[in-house]
């Protein structure tokens, strides 16, 4: 599904992945684990095509077309969703309005019928109900007075309504209490299928207690140094990154 | 009225004076809003391209009395929407106030506020969306007369530029006579939220729409205080066609 091949990027003329290559096949979960630095935020950037991330050489194909040849709206449609380590906060724009404009945008570049306010209430009431987080936050702002454990819930609830195809997300468990931790692992593990894949980012092998990845990649410098089963983020918590670079 | 005014005064500096001389003379419109009572009032200028508007606005806001006053500034080649407001003991004035202006527009709102009564509060929300070559400028004056104590009397400024070319001019303007006052003012002038913008194209929604919906969002602060719910969503789809 995802075939990312010798990619080297850069920001701001520093070269921060440096011949990374990975294959995620469809219904694969694959952690990316890796110390402060080491290119997985950017990673993430580069596969969602945030202005400012420079590709310098390699190749991504996802479902065999030219991932970087798109712009990063034209990606969502295609089917990959980035789940932001930090999400944003968008005072005056309510979660509905952005998620339902998000979701028919999508659904328009794909020649799909958009969905009707009531298709898009429902799916949107579950998705939240699925998450714990109250339907009533939804008409409030985006993120705008969430707390970090909200704001990652309202990711996955998105991710949910949306339904991509590759889900890219960068350190969702970041500044999770272990209850969110519970909840949003869930909501990753529901949107587990053979015809989606995973892609979890992230420094603790924490999250990869209740989401079992079928593969884990260790990220050292731009390049992935490693790659096991579930185990390996064992290893990595008991003896950390420097055994593995060194 | 007398002669046109000239770019030496300083609330017409920033100005398009031969339209403005086009426009006048200008006959003020007087509102009072009878002590104790509730008004409010929307003021849509949407004049016709390349006209000259000067709306301008005598209004008396009597001892408890209070007038919610809403501004869409967006027609014409210049457009000037003027308030003289005079608030008496424990009066209240808000004022939400939309410009945009897009091409060579100039637009403008001029505010002057008297709190002359004791414990009268005033709260103008001053939001503008500039683009092209346009102008948009907000002078905000606040006169705190000696008996204007427990003055509460606030100001915010926000302009955002869509282009290089356009402008954005911002003068809040204090005179203060009494000592035990609050006057609050803020103004900022920056351009659209780029972590925001790529938040909404992440998921899908393309750069035109994401520029249009987070312009929208930053305009409808300045209508967030119309209290009538038809009323503001008729502001707001106002305000989404113009950014249309």
């Amino acid at each position: 599904m995802l075939k990312i091949d010798n990619l080297h990027a850069e920001i701001d003329g520093k070269t921060i992945l440096n011949g990374l290559t990975l294959n995620v096949g469809a219904g694969e979960v694959h952690a990316i684990m890796g110390p402060n630095g080491a290119g997985k935020s950017t990673l993430s950037y580069v596969l969602a095509g945030r202005a400012g991330y420079e590709v310098t050489a390699g190749s991504v194909t996802f479902d065999g077309q030219d991932l970087l040849a798109l712009a990063p709206h034209e990606r969502a449609a295609a089917g990959v969703f980035l789940g932001l380590q930090y999400p944003v906060e968008i005072p005056g724009v309510s979660n509905l309005m952005f998620l339902r404009s998000a979701l028919n945008a999508q659904r328009t570049l794909r020649g799909e019928a958009e969905a009707s306010g009531a298709e898009f209430m429902k799916l949107a009431k579950a998705a939240a109900a699925d998450l714990g987080l109250p339907y009533e936050m939804l008409k409030r702002s985006v993120n705008q007075g969430f707390s970090g454990g909200e704001k990652k819930r309202n990711e996955m609830v998105q991710m949910a309504v949306l339904q991509p195809k590759l889900a890219v997300l960068d350190e969702t468990d970041s500044g999770l209490d272990i209850d969110a931790l519970r909840v949003v692992s869930d909501g990753i593990n529901r949107m587990r299928s053979p015809d989606r894949a995973t892609l979890l980012i992230t420094h603790y092998q924490r999250l990869l207690d209740y989401v079992v990845p079928d593969f884990v990649h260790v990220l050292v410098a731009g390049r992935i140094v490693r790659t096991g089963g579930p185990e390996l983020a064992h290893t990595l918590e008991r003896d950390g990154y420097v055994s593995i670079a060194a | 009225m007398t002669a046109a005014p000239t770019r030496r005064l300083e609330e017409w500096r920033y100005s398009d004076i031969a339209a403005v001389e086009r426009a006048w003379p200008v006959a003020p419109e007087a509102i009072t809003v009878a002590a104790g009572e509730c008004a409010t009032r929307m003021v849509v200028q949407d004049a016709a391209p390349g006209s000259a508007t000067i709306r301008q606005f005598d209004i008396i806001v009597a001892a408890g009395a209070s007038l919610a006053f809403h501004i869409i500034n967006s027609g014409g080649a210049y457009g000037r929407v003027g308030l003289d407001v005079t608030l008496h003991e424990g009066a209240r004035f808000d004022l939400g106030g939309v410009i945009v202006a897009m091409g060579e527009q100039v637009l403008e709102i001029v505010t002057t506020v008297r709190h002359i009564g004791p414990g009268a509060t005033s709260r103008q929300v001053v939001r503008c969306v500039a683009g092209g070559t346009a102008t948009a400028t907000y002078l905000g004056k606040v006169a705190v007369a000696r008996a204007g104590q427990q003055t509460d009397a606030a100001q915010s400024f926000k302009a955002l530029l869509l282009d290089r070319g356009a402008t954005a001019n911002a003068k809040p303007e204090l005179e203060i006579f009494a000592d035990d006052v609050k006057c609050a003012h803020g103004a900022t002038v920056g351009e659209l939220d780029r972590n925001a913008l790529f938040y909404l194209e992440s998921r899908g929604i393309p750069p035109v729409q994401a520029r249009a919906l987070l312009t929208r969002a930053f305009l409808s602060d300045a209508l967030a205080g119309i209290a009538d719910d038809e009323a503001r969503d008729t502001a707001e789809a106002r305000v989404t066609e113009l950014l249309a």
